[in-house]
């Protein structure tokens, strides 16, 4: 019997040898993986993108943006001129929180009237703003006591200096499914689109159907359309359903337009299956295809904003989730879902899913094989 | 001229190994061309870069007037190609396989199409069946049955018959030899010699050479063997001591008979001479079969390589 196991053994491991790429990336995806979100995860995200929009220019107001800098939590990249662009920063997910300083606001200070300080965060993703909202709490007691001091000797240390207003935007309640869901329809349809289209071409060549797919009068992107189409086609069903069980099994509202949504789904489901059609042409056999697979669908659930906050990620990692389709898809499920968003919101998400479909596609008629050697 | 097939020095190595080395091949409008040759000449090889398979390395030519490297996709629309082994999809019943063909052609009438070729197949009443379930047999007359449906000028047939019952054989050669009078060219591989001597002419390659080429007749006569034939008791003894001997290049068992081949016929009937008086032995000088030249031809390959080893 020990013989019979090691001659299997042995077999096994001279093949794997010579399949040179399963075995490199056997060695190296958990490493890199393990690399990749080792860093990547951070359930206390700092460096938030945030706006302020200043109603009220002077010292207190430049100290006070100052000392949000240094809890770290905000990132304070853009002064809003307009309410108007203040919302529109928020609503596309460009910033997480918006600051406003109101007008009267340094005088109220001096006189200790604790004037209010509005804060509107984007609570689509609850764990993402909540540290940060804590932390601003703090500031309350602490950001101005130093520019304050010869001022107001008077005021109660125990007093807030200023009054925090918090308005959580688009999901005031912080219920965690409604940012769940809406990726969760991003997740699985990418994880069950590119599984089904990455086998498309190896299962043809494992089967010694593919020398007479290849004598056929058939042109690349023939080939290609035939074997995607349809799975967009099932992706279509895919999203049917769920959208039912988000709407009524989740309760998710639905503030945006559903056919809206679905066009968008269609973009992201395109984008997918190229990309498993792609992968068929790289792979050589079903189990490499499913391996390039996998390695391209745990980034997608770390990177992409779906296991954590998008912007509590470093920035390399950013970059990496800015060219997976699911992050944008995401973006826009969430504002088509959660804050009623149109098609001139979800634009700035869309193209990019776009310019994936093309460049994979691209890749993919470029690397499919005519002939057999 | 209008050679249907027309290709020059084609040459196809794989990393070091020249598996087709310098093969030219004509094969002209209405014929029916045989390919012959040991497992591993390069029969299947040839046949893929004529229909755009494989990139040769070398060579150049054409199919059915167009070239062989840069035309490809002009030249699958007018071919039928049979691959050596199934390749059609044995998870798909008999007729949607038939339907895919039809359809990929573009075939009009798609429906009457399929259904006389199943017909003509006798596979009506199974057509529903699985083709992945269907005998080794029956695969085959399957894919010849697909790919001639969309009317094909060329025919590339590689080992079309190779596990066919005699009766499937000889309808299968009736049908080639009734589209060939009708104008359609085949080029078909083969290791039956029967089948070699229904084809107008025939190749045989060795070692990725074309080592014989012309009629069934032409080839022998090239071979330039005599061969003679004994009937007797005790051939297989007779056999080991004839192979042993000097201008005996070949001893063949064949049923009750022995065939004694040489190169040389002097040296032959010199040879043989000392045999000839054993009591009870019928000596006969007969024609050389194909199948003598082509054990000779073979027998040359593994001299070679004995030699070379
Ligand atoms: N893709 C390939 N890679 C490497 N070597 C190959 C490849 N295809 C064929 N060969 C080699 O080329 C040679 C010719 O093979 P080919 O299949 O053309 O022979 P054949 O005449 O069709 O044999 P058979 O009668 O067994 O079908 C063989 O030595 C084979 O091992
Ligand atoms: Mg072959």
């Amino acid at each position: 019997m020990f013989g019979r196991i090691m001659a299997v053994l042995v077999k096994e491991f001279i093949q794997m040898r010579r399949d040179r790429m399963t075995f490199g990336m056997m060695i190296g995806i958990p490493i890199l993986q393990l690399v990749l979100f080792g860093f990547a995860i951070n359930n206390d995200p700092k460096n938030l993108p945030t706006s302020v929009l200043i109603q009220d220019h002077g010292r207190y107001s430049r100290a006070l943006v100052a000392a949000m800098q240094n809890t770290e939590y905000f990132r304070v990249d853009s002064v809003a001129a307009t309410e108007a662009e203040a919302q529109r920063l928020l609503t596309t997910g460009a910033v997480n929180f918006v600051v406003t300083i109101p007008a009267g606001f340094e005088r109220d200070l001096a006189r200790g009237d604790q004037p209010q300080l509005l804060v509107q965060a984007d609570a689509t993703d609850p764990t993402a703003s909540a540290n940060a909202l804590a932390a601003l709490q703090q500031l309350q007691y602490t950001a101005l006591r130093h520019e304050l001091r010869g001022v107001l000797s008077g005021l109660n240390p125990d007093e807030p200096a200023f009054e925090l207003v918090v308005h959580r935007l688009y999901n005031p309640e912080g219920i965690t499914a409604y940012n769940v869901v809406p990726g969760l329809i991003g997740v699985i349809l990418t994880m069950s689109t590119i599984l089904m289209t990455s086998l498309a071409l190896t299962r043809e060549t494992e089967r010694g159907t593919m020398e007479n797919l290849l004598a056929m009068p058939l042109r690349p992107i023939e080939v290609m359309l035939g074997k995607i189409v349809p799975y967009i086609g099932i992706g279509c069903v895919q999203v049917a359903i769920i959208l039912a069980a988000a709407r009524w099994l989740f309760e998710v509202p639905i503030l945006g337009s559903v056919p809206l949504l679905y066009g968008m789904l269609l973009a992201f489901i395109a984008a997918n299956v190229c990309l498993g059609y792609t992968f068929s042409t790289l792979a050589r056999t079903q189990m490499q295809a499913m391996q390039l697979t996998f390695f391209f669908f745990l980034p997608s659930i770390l990177l992409s904003g779906f296991m954590f906050p998008f912007r509590g990620m470093p920035v390399w990692a950013q970059w990496i989730g800015e060219a997976l389709p699911l992050t944008h898809f995401m973006r826009i499920a969430r504002g088509i879902l959660l804050k009623g968003n149109g098609f001139a919101e979800v634009a700035p998400s869309l193209w990019p899913i776009f310019v994936f479909l093309a460049i994979v596609g691209t890749i993919a008629l470029r690397r499919y094989r005519q002939t057999l050697d | 001229m209008n050679g249907v097939i027309d290709v020059r020095g084609l040459t196809k190595r794989f990393g070091r190994h020249v598996a087709v080395n310098g093969v030219s091949i004509d094969v002209a409008k209405g014929e029916i061309a045989g390919f012959l040759g040991p497992n591993g000449s390069g029969k299947t090889t040839t046949i893929r870069m004529l229909c755009g398979l494989l990139t040769p390395d070398e060579g150049e030519g054409t199919c059915l007037g167009l070239d062989v490297r840069r035309d490809s996709k002009r030249i699958k629309a007018q071919i039928g190609y049979m691959t050596q082994r199934f390749s059609f999809y044995e998870d798909l019943t008999i007729r949607e396989n038939l339907d895919f063909v039809a359809r990929l052609y573009r075939l009009r009438s798609r429906k009457a199409q399929v259904d006389r070729t199943l017909e003509r197949l006798g596979l009506g009443d199974r057509q529903q069946q699985l083709a992945g379930t269907l005998s080794g047999g029956w695969k085959q007359r399957l894919a010849l049955a697909a790919c001639v449906m969309h009317g094909p000028k060329l025919l590339l047939l590689d080992e079309p018959t190779a596990g066919v019952d005699p009766e499937a054989r000889r309808v299968f050669w009736d049908q080639i030899h009734v589209l060939a009078d009708e104008g359609l060219t085949v080029l078909v591989s083969t290791h039956y010699m029967d089948e070699a001597e229904r084809c107008h002419r025939i190749f045989y390659i060795n070692e990725g050479v074309v080592i014989a080429r012309g009629t069934v007749d032409q080839v022998i006569a090239d071979a330039g063997l005599t061969t003679w034939t004994v009937r007797g008791p005790g051939l297989a003894r007779l056999a080991a001591a004839l192979s042993d001997c000097d201008g005996v290049e070949q001893v063949a068992p064949f049923g009750n008979t022995l065939h004694v081949v040489g190169g040389d016929a002097e040296r032959l009937e010199a040879a043989i001479a000392p045999f000839r008086k054993r009591h009870g032995l019928r000596w006969e000088l007969d024609a050389t079969s194909l199948e003598d030249v082509f054990i000779q031809l073979m027998g040359r390959r593994t001299g070679g390589q004995q030699a070379a080893a």
